[in-house]
């Protein structure tokens, strides 16, 4: 053994030019390894303690039990759940509205971050950041003003609009537009000039341009907004919470926590079995739409 | 095809005037070159031109319609862009058929005319790519026949070879040539590179400052530079300039280079130069090519001195030499075997029947 240690250290090292930059390399993954499982772990806990629960019966629950352990599981919540009429309206209403304002949002805010990114006209910069100012104001404290707006609405023209799910329809994307448009923005922003000017000597007109050359080239940035605007409608609690109060008309969010929690009596297995079956089709559009997310697609059309 | 007009066109952004009011006729089936430095307006003219900016002043006409406010569509113009400017999600047959196909050609028109063009610029084994698969070259060429197959009025290009490595240049400046022969459309390139304005122009314009400087064929700018810019700007290495003063002696006109150097004015040079007045601050315009390494016998206006060499760079071909003559850097070519070495002393010949004398005031050659 003596012998060989002697040859080894007589031999030449293998990364003799970049040692030192590998070693910082190194070092720099062992750190990012180490934060990114903390936060992983972090983040998953509560899904993780979501799914124990939710499979556990009341007994189990309120035992003294170790609460991250299944010692009898049962399907019994999720049966419960999908057997009543009440959580698959909510369901329903939950997947209408977020369709819908999804919609909505993208055929306003492509057009819209369009002409404030490419379109040079008077004020097209302040009009775009003043589309990001509107974003900033918090809902907590629009909620009182756009219901009093509603309220009058209602008695003024006789179309009542607080309490219908669809009345989210137009209160979502007061949220989702300017955030979206300002995403798009960007992206249109980082598309390079000459594609559009290409484009309009080849005699397209703007919306030819928009819709034929910046909405395939941007696709990754629009699904990026489509994904915001999605989880934006699909998590929404305030406005739900304030604008619908028959069961009927409950997004899934607001209908879990009105319906499963009578008077002091919280429904914890049945809580946590909805919280998780909420969360399941943002997961399964992330995970559908990833690669596309990914996908850079504006490599080659220039000097890259 | 048709012929481009430019009337008295000014471009000003807020209170800086990008171009100042230039006049320029291109006739049918010329290919024009702008050359000259950055920020001298060549590039904002020829987008002028094309449409995607507004004029200030002044009119643009092509093929005799005045199109200052006329759309980019309805020009008839193609254009081929520095970056290639090609759609990333089409193919190759997608990005050149796409102007055709948004004005409803019929689809074997299109076809006919993409395969032509593909075949003219031999990317048919291309045609069906997308652009991130191509080289830069071929990418150049792609945008080439997006504006072939338009068959348009006239063909804009902004400085098409700027991204390409030299190599590439060189060969992509002979295809673009060869293109221009066979389509023999009217054609406005820009450059700022001046190998290229000489090579592919039928005649070049050299701006500066938001004006031009000179119309000419490449051999007119060549020889006759009409200002010490235009001198100094065409021709690789450029023309040496040296402070000098006129002076007669002995009845014969001589210019003067420093307290040791004068040299007698060539005959027919002497008649266009004798109106001069002798004190004026003029500067001798030579190229490097006129000063060489001298003979036993010299030409009839043709001067030798000696020189005490700065710096040599052999070129195979020939050495160019840099000395230093009365306070301004001075370069000539001689032979490889003329004995150039760095801080050698050398014999030199200066060929005056190629003299130009600059008015230092002006800027211009008398």
């Amino acid at each position: 053994m003596a012998s060989t240690l002697t040859i080894d250290k007589a031999a030449p090292r293998r990364n003799p030019g970049y040692g030192s930059m590998s070693r910082d390399r190194a070092w720099a993954l062992k750190w990012s390894y180490f934060f990114l499982t903390i936060f992983a772990i972090f983040s998953l806990v509560p899904p993780l303690y979501m799914l124990v629960t939710s499979l556990k019966s009341s007994q189990e629950i309120s035992a003294a039990t170790n609460p991250w352990w299944v010692f009898h599981p049962t399907l019994s919540n999720y049966i419960q759940l999908l057997t009543s009429n009440q959580f698959l309206t909510f369901f329903f209403n939950s997947a209408m509205v977020s369709i819908f304002v999804v919609t909505i949002t993208m055929l306003i805010s492509v057009p819209a971050a369009f002409a404030l990114a490419r379109m040079r006209f008077w004020g097209s910069a302040t009009l775009a950041t003043g589309v990001f100012l509107t974003y900033l104001i918090p809902d907590t404290l629009l909620f009182i003003p756009l219901f009093k707006m509603f309220a009058t609405f209602g008695d003024w023209s006789g179309i009542q609009l607080i309490n219908r799910w669809y009345v989210l329809l137009i209160i979502y994307p007061t949220l989702t537009v300017p955030f979206c448009t300002w995403i798009m923005i960007g992206y249109f922003a980082s598309i390079p000039k000459e594609l559009d000017e290409a484009a309009i000597i080849d005699g397209a007109s703007w919306f030819q341009t928009l819709t034929r050359i910046f909405i395939p080239v941007a696709l990754p940035g629009i699904i990026a907004a489509t994904i915001f605007a999605f989880t934006v409608s699909w998590a929404q609690f305030l406005y739900p919470l304030v604008f619908t109060t028959s069961v009927d008309q409950l997004v899934l969010p607001v209908g879990i926590i009105t319906t499963l929690i009578k008077g002091d009596v919280f429904n914890w297995g049945q809580i946590m079995t909805g919280a998780l079956l909420g969360a399941a089709p943002p997961l399964i559009i992330y995970a559908f739409l990833m690669d596309y997310y990914i996908a850079g697609l504006t490599a080659g059309a220039t000097k890259g | 095809m048709a012929e481009v007009n430019l009337r008295k066109v000014v471009k000003r952004y807020d209170d800086v005037e990008a171009v100042r009011g230039i006049d320029l006729d291109i006739p049918d089936k010329e290919f024009v070159v702008f050359v000259g430095p950055s920020g001298c307006g060549k590039s904002t003219t020829l987008r002028m031109i094309a449409g995607l900016e507004d004029i200030s002043d002044g009119d643009i006409v092509i093929g005799g319609d005045v199109v200052n406010d006329v759309p980019p569509k309805d020009r008839d113009i193609a254009m081929v862009f520095q970056n290639y400017a090609l759609y990333p999600h089409m193919t190759v047959a997608e990005n050149m058929s796409f102007g055709l196909r948004l004005k409803k050609y019929p689809k074997a028109e299109i076809k006919q005319r993409v395969d032509e063009a593909a075949r003219m610029l031999d990317i048919t084994d291309l045609i069906n790519r997308k652009p991130k698969q191509l080289s830069g070259g071929q990418r150049q060429r792609v945008a080439m026949g997006r504006a072939i197959v338009r068959n348009p009025k006239v063909f804009l290009f902004d400085e098409p070879l700027s991204n390409l490595d030299a190599q590439l240049r060189v060969q992509m400046r002979f295809e673009i040539k060869r293109v221009h022969q066979k389509v023999r459309t009217t054609t406005v390139y820009v450059t700022h590179d001046q190998v290229e304005a000489m090579t592919l122009a039928d005649r070049v314009v050299v701006m500066n400052n938001g004006r031009i400087e000179q119309v000419g064929t490449p051999n007119e700018l060549y020889h006759r530079p009409a200002t010490r810019f235009v001198a100094g700007f065409i021709g690789s290495p450029s023309m040496n300039f040296i402070p000098c003063t006129l002076e007669d002696a002995a009845g014969r006109l001589q210019i003067r280079l420093s307290d040791t150097l004068a040299m007698p004015v060539p005959d027919q040079k002497a008649a266009h130069y004798r109106g001069i007045a002798r004190d004026k601050k003029l500067q001798l315009g030579i190229r490097p090519e006129h000063i060489t390494d001298a003979k036993a016998t010299l030409e009839p206006g043709v001067s030798a001195f000696d020189a005490l060499l700065d710096v040599t760079e052999p070129m195979g071909m020939e050495t160019l030499i840099y000395f230093n003559l009365n306070g301004s850097e001075v370069c000539g070519r001689v032979s490889p075997n003329a004995g150039a070495r760095d801080g050698g002393v050398l014999r030199l010949a200066v060929d005056l029947n190629n003299m130009h004398l600059i008015d230092e005031g002006t800027g211009l050659v008398i």
